[in-house]
């Protein structure tokens, strides 16, 4: 095994502004059980404030369930397990302390899925539910907070005179930018990504990943990939994960460029995985 | 590819089509005796009873002379059932559904409610009005009341709204589910901001469905001591004055539709055989109109959903 890649020393020369970038979120030595199947081993890494960290790896290797964990997800389902901490910063809270309840972690920190999922509800009704879930109930607040959210997701001029229309007469790219939204509208910490465009054609798969580029002007982002080109491009950090665990964790250059474990080259070049 | 090959090929699709084709006709006579049987039943009441059918069949109480007899405590009787029957079902139904799909925890006292959810569909009605006849009739103290009856047809159809409730429930993806969750939603608010709406009209059918069943029951209204001729109706629910709403038709003695076809198809003479087959032809157009109107608003309700 590798050194504790999270806290190895950043590279100088390639590391994107360091003295500007501080942390949103240390995750410290966290593992996660399935009932006793353990899907992470041990992590550790950092989430770098309003920059884009790529997780890429092969199937099964545990990516996603890392992503779930900044949400809580896994409390919907019954025998699973956390071991070790994420903390939040700037309150340095572990959000996966029993003591914190899940639903204000969800309120914190937003998620866009895989597949597009917007409710059979109006396009306005879907931004909005985030903010009617916090008890929001001035229509003139909600209209405001919509109108900026879809703004943000890049999909207002296409929808603004049709707002009352059902979400699903758009098609699955302007969904997936509607979900994008309807998280954005809650103005989250930290915005969690899971495979955003694995079920989208590529011009669809383009204005995510650009929309996600301009994102990270406010806020943090996560986000979970198959596809290395994608992580290449828009995240500015990255860490490779292989059967649970992280193998390396480092600015996105320096993994596709001159990856410190084999491991993580072979992957990279296509030779595994 | 030889010539021979290819020919052998096609004798072999040949003799695993004759299959399809066998089954096939299999399920057409199987499906045309079921339909047909329905169809010479349904026509035959047509037959007789048609002719009886008008306004007076409608607006008379039980006679001793078979041509003024009618249907009025009766239906008035098990419309009322009905309404108590639905509204003790339905909350309870749904509530227990919900319960079950979404805030259960998954252990062996789950496991075992859940499986006498699903064998209390296949509880003969028989059991359920004896269950009544103890509970409602003599310990609660309801008598033999349209409360009582329809408290009874409420435990019959349970299962089957329970069961349509979660069924419902379970069509919903798991993204959805997970997308209010992710949005910072309780329990209560994806339930009711979002199961409940996208479930509605499966469980609207189900409902219907059960009340359908339970309109046609007679052994539990039997055992709750309905009477078998009944020249009055229930006290009105709607009063002059204040406060304008009563609910002694509750405990009201009442006969319900099932059991006056009874009645008349025991006497001898062959006029209340008439009677019997009009009144059974109204009963069979009560409970094909709720169907319809569950199909109806199945497809209704479902078009704006499409995962």
């Amino acid at each position: 095994m590798v050194d504790n890649p999270a806290f190895a020393p950043m590279d100088e020369d390639s590391a994107p502004d360091i003295s500007t970038v501080r942390y949103k979120s240390e995750v410290r030595n966290l593992s996660f059980y399935y009932g006793a199947f353990s899907a992470l081993k041990n992590i550790s890494m950092m989430l770098h404030e309003k920059q884009v960290t790529a997780l890429i790896g092969p199937s099964g290797c545990g990516k996603s369930t890392f992503l779930r964990c900044f949400n809580r997800m896994h409390d919907l389902y019954p025998g699973n397990r956390y071991v070790g901490e994420i903390i939040l910063h700037p309150d340095n809270v572990n959000i996966l302390s029993r003591s914190v309840d899940p639903i204000e972690v969800r309120m914190r920190i937003s998620m866009v899925f895989q597949k597009p999922n917007p409710f059979p509800k109006s396009i306005y009704e879907n931004v909005a539910y985030g903010l009617r879930v916090r008890g929001v109930r001035q229509r003139a607040i909600l209209d405001e907070k919509v109108e900026e959210a879809l703004r943000g997701a890049a999909l207002w001029d296409e929808v603004k005179d049709r707002l009352n229309q059902l979400a699903y007469n758009l098609s699955g790219g302007q969904q997936q930018r509607l979900c994008i939204a309807r998280a954005l509208a809650t103005d989250p910490e930290i915005l969690l990504f899971d495979e955003p465009t694995s079920a989208l054609d590529p011009i669809a798969t383009a204005s995510i990943e650009e929309l996600i580029t301009d994102l990270k002007d406010k806020v943090t982002i996560l986000i979970v990939t198959h596809n290395m080109q994608q992580a290449a491009r828009v995240s500015d950090y990255t860490a490779y994960m292989y059967l649970g665990e992280l193998i390396e964790f480092d600015v996105t250059d320096t993994i596709f460029i001159k990856p410190k474990n084999k491991q993580t080259e072979d992957y990279i070049t296509g030779r595994f995985g | 590819m030889k010539d021979k090959d290819l020919s052998e090929i096609r004798s072999i699709i040949a003799r695993h089509k004759l299959w399809d084709f066998i089954f096939m006709i299999l399920g057409v006579f199987v499906l045309m005796i079921a339909v047909l049987t329905f169809m010479a039943l349904f026509s035959h009441m047509l037959i007789d009873g048609m002719p009886r059918l008008s306004l007076d069949f409608f607006t008379s109480f039980p006679s001793r002379r078979p041509g003024s007899a009618g249907i009025l405590s009766a239906w008035v009787g098990t419309t009322l059932v009905m309404l108590v029957t639905a509204a003790a079902a339905v909350p309870m139904g749904i509530g227990a559904g919900i319960y079950l799909e979404e805030y259960a925890p998954k252990n062996i006292i789950t496991e075992i409610i859940e499986i006498n959810v699903t064998n209390l569909a296949g509880v003969p009605s028989i059991i359920y009005g004896l269950l009544a006849l103890s509970l409602f009739v003599h310990q609660l103290g309801f008598g033999q009341s349209i409360l009582s009856a329809g408290l009874a047809l409420a435990l019959l159809i349970l299962p089957v709204v329970i069961v349509a409730t979660r069924e419902a429930i379970r069509a919903i993806p798991v993204v959805i589910r997970e997308g209010a969750y992710a949005l910072g939603a309780t329990k209560w608010q994806t339930v009711w901001d979002h199961l409940l709406p996208y479930s509605a009209a499966g469980i609207l059918t189900g409902v219907i469905i059960g009340l359908a069943r339970a309109i046609g029951e007679t052994a539990p209204i039997i055992t709750i001591g309905a009477l078998t001729f009944i020249a009055f109706l229930p006290p009105s629910p709607i009063k002059p004055d204040f406060p304008f709403i009563s609910f002694e038709w509750l405990m009201a003695p009442f006969t319900v539709m099932p059991i006056q076809m009874f009645n008349w198809v025991s006497r001898p003479e062959e006029a209340f055989q008439i009677n019997a087959a009009a009144a059974g032809l109204v009963l069979v157009v009560m409970t094909l109109t709720m169907n319809a109107l569950a199909i109806y608003l199945r497809y209704r309700m479902r078009k704006n959903l499409k995962w």
